[in-house]
């Protein structure tokens, strides 16, 4: 339907208008936000780069979950880091949102009241430690995936902000990916949390890059415009290909009996997610759906007061400070 | 035993206090009121946290009981602590947070400053460290005390709520005892009761700014400094911040 709406929209557009900025886009241009943009383009913008911040600040939850519990304060400090590293992901994204005329308040009134979405990663629960290193390798790593493309897509301040996030993602994965491999050293109990992690986390993983080609709704625009770059299969396969030595090296299992090397291919040959618990975790019927919006809905509320007094404050100070000028004047 | 048991007893003051504040502004990660107050407040935890490591480190390597940080940190019980009770109270809403975190950062300013002048490196050096963040702490905590005392009246009147709760416990920074006194003896610290005047100064200032009045009760909580009587509030923290440490003895993580 999405799709359809572009569409009409793009034919009411004055063709060269059109023309020209393909052209651009095809040149390799960046789009910046005084350009002109067809409709289409900058709602999928506002949409998918909206989604992103969502995906960054909801992302806080399931790790922030751990800060108080951190068994070092090493590690407690790695982890704080991490989730305000997320925070600050969140805010770029927004402001590169902000960009194309929505404010950050509008953004998060359309995730609170559901119009807009974020990662299904993120309605699953961290049941142990060890969730903090699988979240870091597999959920950073995929993120990754999904973003280097995107420090190259046409819209200037998304590809901008994309770079500084991509550099802090894969210290994220990196980290993850050591945490990991401490506790694959540690005790049996130890070993059995990762494993436990694996199991859990691999194909709500999986499913972070989306529905199969063949099922997606958006890709053929976005591809042309260029704030998709690559098909949801492509980066899934590539995911694949880089875990799977990981895990091995971790000394972990992944839970597929068709995982295997395809020579022909040159690629690994697996397991498709079950979709349809995909789109019931979309649909909201996911294990956290509920307390995740609710977490996001409490803080909103609980901050209101702090909000608005910080504003009425900063009005006050700025009616002072007037009034003792004219009183200079004077 | 070379260890000298008033010094241990300083360093842990010290480490704790930040650990356990650290802790506390921990807890808002992810949930503040605005994404730049979440990414503030846990800047302020990190530093804490960084600091609790410093200090603790070196109290454990003085008691030389082949303790780390971490063994200090995660495997003592509540009466083994020896921050104050303001610290440990819980946060309830971000304007109790933040006041409480004034009170904290006017007085360990000052603190850390006269700790620069320490005859002990260790203590000198670590205070040389935290005394810049900590000026940075109580530039944010003021402005912020500031502006939800001064902001609106909702504002204000949960200031006045947070007030009301956490003056009885701002005393107790400042009371001197026996480790205090072995201290300023070996010149290793001031008294803590040196800190008055300019932790009155920092707070009367904000407060006008702020439109709040100073309470003037003079009441001070006392037992977290030496471990006599904490809160209840304490066990609950440790029992969530010590779960790993304790469930699963001699693992490293
Ligand atoms: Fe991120
Ligand atoms: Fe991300
Ligand atoms: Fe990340």
């Amino acid at each position: 339907m999405y799709a359809q709406m572009i569409k009409s929209e793009a034919t009411q557009e004055d063709t060269e208008k059109l023309a020209a900025f393909q052209a651009r886009i095809d040149a390799g241009q960046k789009i910046e936000p005084k350009d002109w943009m067809p409709e289409g383009y900058r709602k999928t913008l506002i949409r998918q780069i909206g989604q992103h911040a969502h995906s960054e600040i909801v992302g806080q939850l399931p790790e922030g979950n751990w800060i108080t519990r951190a068994p070092s304060l090493e590690r407690k400090a790695n982890l704080l880091a991490k989730v305000q590293d997320e925070a600050g992901h969140g805010l770029y994204l927004y402001c590169a949102a902000e960009t194309l005329g929505v404010s950050r308040d509008e953004l998060t009134e359309m995730l609170l009241d559901g119009r807009m979405k974020y990662s299904s990663i993120f309605n699953y629960p961290t049941l142990t430690w060890a969730d903090m290193g699988a979240v870091g390798w597999l959920v950073d790593g995929a993120a990754i995936m999904n973003q280097v493309p995107l420090q190259r897509t046409s819209y200037g301040p998304y590809a901008r902000a994309m770079v500084r996030i991509c550099k802090e993602e894969s210290f994220h994965q990196r980290q993850g990916y050591h945490l990991l491999m401490h506790m694959m050293k540690g005790t049996k109990e130890q070993r059995r949390m990762c494993q436990d992690a694996m199991n859990r986390m691999w194909y709500p993983a999986l499913m972070m890059f989306g529905p199969s080609d063949k099922d997606s709704v958006h890709s053929e625009q976005s591809m042309r415009w260029k704030i998709k770059m690559n098909t949801n299969d492509e980066l899934r396969q590539k995911f694949v290909d880089e875990t799977v030595p990981q895990a091995k090296y971790l000394g972990l299992e992944i839970p597929d009996e068709n995982l295997r090397w395809n020579d022909e291919r040159g690629h690994y040959d697996f397991s498709e997610p079950d979709w349809s618990e995909f789109f019931d975790v979309i649909k909201g019927n996911g294990p956290c759906n509920v307390d995740r919006i609710a977490a996001r809905q409490k803080a909103w509320d609980d901050g209101a007061w702090v909000r608005e007094a910080m504003l009425a404050h900063a009005d006050k100070k700025a009616a002072r400070r007037a009034a003792g000028e004219l009183k200079n004047v004077a | 035993m070379s260890s000298d048991p008033h010094l241990v007893e300083f360093f842990l003051r010290q480490g704790d206090n930040a650990l356990v504040l650290g802790h506390r502004l921990s807890e808002w990660c992810g949930m503040g009121p605005a994404l730049e107050e979440d990414i503030a407040l846990t800047n302020t935890a990190l530093d804490l946290i960084g600091q609790s490591k410093l200090w603790l480190a070196h109290a454990a390597e003085i008691e030389g009981a082949d303790r780390s940080a971490d063994d200090l940190a995660f495997l003592r019980d509540a009466y083994d602590f020896r921050n104050v009770l303001l610290l440990e109270v819980p946060n309830a809403d971000y304007g109790r947070t933040m006041l409480r975190e004034f009170f904290f950062d006017a007085f360990q300013l000052p603190w850390l400053k006269a700790l620069t002048d320490s005859t002990d490196d260790r203590v000198a050096e670590v205070a040389a460290k935290s005394a810049k963040e900590a000026a940075y702490h109580l530039e944010r905590s003021a402005e912020t005390v500031i502006a939800l005392g001064d902001g609106t009246d909702e504002s204000h009147a949960k200031m006045m709520a947070a007030l009301d709760y956490l003056w009885p416990y701002v005393g107790e920074m400042m009371v001197d005892d026996d480790v205090d006194h072995a201290m300023a003896e070996a010149g290793v610290a001031p008294l803590p009761s040196a800190m008055r005047p300019a932790w009155d100064d920092t707070v009367n200032a904000t407060f006008r700014e702020a439109q709040l009045p100073r309470p003037d009760t003079k009441f001070a909580h006392a037992g977290g400094r030496n471990g006599f009587r904490h809160t209840e509030h304490l066990g609950h923290m440790l029992a969530q911040m010590q779960v790993l440490q304790r469930s699963h003895p001699g693992a490293t993580w």
